[in-house]
């Protein structure tokens, strides 16, 4: 609350938060075009592109699922392994629970938005006051230049011939390889598990039906949770 | 084609109850050092699944599509570079369309 104050008397509290949320909203958000482009040279059409836009809502597992469409068959491994790739959220949740304090209506509205982008702009601001605006400019501005430029590239990529011919199969591994790649920085023991992830899918992949060794590669997050030590910052 | 839809809406109803479920369920729970770890661990070793099977699976075999293989190291490059998101996409892109327009891949 002091904090709160502070800022006000200065006239600097609705200014930074809204403004990072902006910035991260859109610059992020463009990445819709990345998305609807990939989704329909997966075989998706522009509707169910922009549905998971809209409705699911979080990139790493709209990419998964296109990806799983792509391969043609394995929908109910490819719809696990984007669910399962959205259990971060669930701790996005619990911790921007305590900063948002959301009752009600609002808060089944807010889940919508408990994503990387927001988390990483709400928890950045110095009190709850500024965490809130930064999470509410954030969420609207990402979502709406999401959803739109994600039904920009559905229309885009539709109107385009082979989807090789674009390099648009490159998009989905790409696209995950950018959102992994700050997390392998993170630590060795996130190096370690990403490797082993990858050797596990690529291994079961001649046995399994598609989808489900990307599954199975959770097993090595799973080992590396219980066995390594814990980081000394959690 | 319905499905794919079921597909999409079960992945949305997945994704979303997911979102919520950290805003309502109680700290004990999710908070326990171990499963939280797990949760933080969890994505890194499917993006890494996935970019491993995308590059190199076709179906339920594994195939070099150097074009596909040269797009993914042109994202590196560009990462180490730290460009923004949506130019490594192009980078990777426009180097898989570029071999294949040039026919050398």
């Amino acid at each position: 609350m002091t904090t709160e104050t502070t800022g006000k008397q200065a006239g600097l509290t609705p200014a930074r938060p809204v403004r990072d949320g902006i910035a991260l909203g859109l610059a992020v958000g463009t990445s819709g075009l990345a998305f609807g482009a990939a989704a329909v040279g997966s075989g998706l059409s522009a509707a169910q592109a922009c549905a998971l836009s809209l409705l699911a809502f979080t990139g790493a597992s709209q990419f998964a699922l296109a990806g799983a469409v792509a391969t043609g068959g394995g929908l109910i491994g490819g719809v696990a392994g984007a669910v399962l790739l959205g259990s971060r959220n669930a701790l996005y949740g619990l911790r921007l629970a305590d900063v948002l304090r959301l009752r009600g209506a609002r808060r089944v509205l807010a889940a919508q938005g408990v994503i990387d982008e927001t988390t990483a702009v709400s928890l950045a601001q110095p009190d709850a006051a500024a965490a809130r605006l930064g999470f509410r400019a954030t969420f609207a501005t990402l979502y709406l230049t999401w959803n739109l430029t994600t039904l920009a590239g559905a229309l885009a990529a539709g109107k385009l011939g082979s989807p090789q011919e674009f390099g648009l199969d490159v998009v989905g591994p790409a696209a995950f390889l950018a959102l992994i790649w700050p997390r392998l920085r993170a630590g060795a023991a996130e190096r370690a598990v990403g490797v082993a992830g990858a050797a596990i899918a690529l291994a079961a992949t001649p046995f399994l039906p598609p989808g489900v060794p990307v599954i199975l590669a959770a097993t090595a997050a799973l080992a590396a949770a219980l066995m390594l030590p814990l980081p000394a910052a959690t | 084609m319905t499905g794919v839809w079921v597909a999409v809406l079960a992945t949305a109803a997945g994704c979303y109850a997911l979102k919520l479920t950290g805003l309502v369920v109680p700290r004990g729970i999710l908070g326990k050092p171990r499963v939280r770890r797990f949760a933080e661990l969890v994505p890194v070793a499917l993006l890494a699944a996935l970019v491993a099977v995308q590059a190199l699976g076709a179906g339920q075999s594994l195939a070099f599509d150097w074009a596909r293989l040269a797009g993914l190291g042109a994202a590196v490059i560009a990462l180490l570079l730290r460009a923004p998101f949506l130019v490594i996409i192009i980078v990777a892109a426009g180097t898989a369309a570029g071999l294949r327009a040039l026919g050398v891949a």
